[in-house]
């Protein structure tokens, strides 16, 4: 174990701006992608459903 | 899809593509999770202090994973995207272009993290030495990539020409990947060589590797699920998207 307390864990020995730094926003952004994605493939299925939609109506 | 032709290419199709990844994309969800806490773990707990740099060094464990995605990923792009082009594979291109924005990201992050481990090691946030700037010409390449691509309204059009940047951007990977060799850098050299003994302590190693199978199954897991929304969106009008779309419709799992 490296660290006696959190403060010193979260202190990183004087670099921690730096450290955390790095991963906050490789965190920030590697959740920020996923959730991008899956907003985008709803999307598309719902512009699939309305899109028929008006295929069906065109047909009438 | 010719009925006849050879199973090795079934899932070229997109409506099969769609299932199969469908499928894989929560076991590549779980490789990178399970793989990132354990990688974490050794890296910031089991891991000793540094001598010379202390703490800053531990930046590594998410710096050079995502500095090899950036590569691999482009390198990984090229080849779909000329695939794509070569044998008019639709499926092919669609890998290529999602794989783009993730490449892109990595990219970025292998230069922020760098930034954030400059300046405490080196006195500086930044300095144009080959290393950092071929890495910098990388992100324009996936930036000019993914510009091309979506300015081109006809899809077919915009692949063949994105295809064509993409292939003749392959020549900036080995510049980033031999730059610390060819010119004197102030970036480090190799932190890993296939003959020679690692220069560094074993827990520091598995947790650099723990993180780079973590940020792999990553870029699978999101790539992967960009191309099925691409498929969906490309395939509008397909009977497979129809149907697809209905049953996501009234509920059910897409």
């Amino acid at each position: 174990m490296n660290w006696g307390s959190a403060a010193e864990f979260f202190a990183m020995g004087g670099y921690g701006l730096y450290v955390w730094g790095s991963y906050a926003v490789a965190l920030l952004l590697m959740v920020a992608e996923p959730l991008l994605v899956v907003r985008r493939r709803r999307r598309a299925l719902r512009d699939a459903r309305l899109a028929e939609v008006f295929v069906t109506d065109d047909a009438n | 899809m010719n009925a006849t032709g050879l199973r090795f290419f079934t899932f070229a199709a997109p409506s099969r593509f769609y299932t199969l990844a469908g499928w894989l994309v929560p076991v590549f969800w779980a490789v990178a999770i399970g793989f990132t806490l354990a990688g974490l773990y050794i890296g910031f707990f089991i891991a000793p202090t540094d001598a010379t740099q202390g703490d800053s060094y531990r930046i590594i464990f998410i710096h050079v994973p995502t500095a090899w995605m950036s590569m691999l990923l482009y390198l990984v792009m090229a080849f779909w995207a000329v695939i794509g082009w070569a044998f008019n594979a639709r499926m092919a291109s669609i890998l290529a272009r999602a794989i783009a924005p993730t490449g892109a990201m990595f990219t970025f992050l292998a230069l922020w993290t760098g930034a954030l481990w400059g300046k405490p090691t080196w006195g500086t946030w930044w300095v144009w030495d080959a290393r950092l700037t071929s890495e910098l010409i990388l992100l324009f390449l996936y930036l000019g990539y993914i510009a091309l691509a979506e300015a081109i309204d006809d899809p077919k059009r915009a692949d063949q020409a994105s295809a064509l940047l993409a292939a003749v951007g392959v020549i900036n990977v080995p510049i980033i990947y031999y730059s610390v060799v060819w010119w004197n850098t102030l970036h480090q050299g190799a932190t890993i060589s296939l003959t020679a003994a690692p220069k560094m302590a074993s827990t520091m190693l598995t947790a650099m590797l723990l993180m780079t199978v973590a940020c792999w199954a990553y870029a699978f897991a999101v790539v992967f699920s960009r191309a099925r929304a691409m498929a969906v969106e490309r395939d509008r009008h397909a009977a497979w998207v129809h149907t697809l779309a209905v049953r996501t419709g009234q509920g059910g799992a897409a």
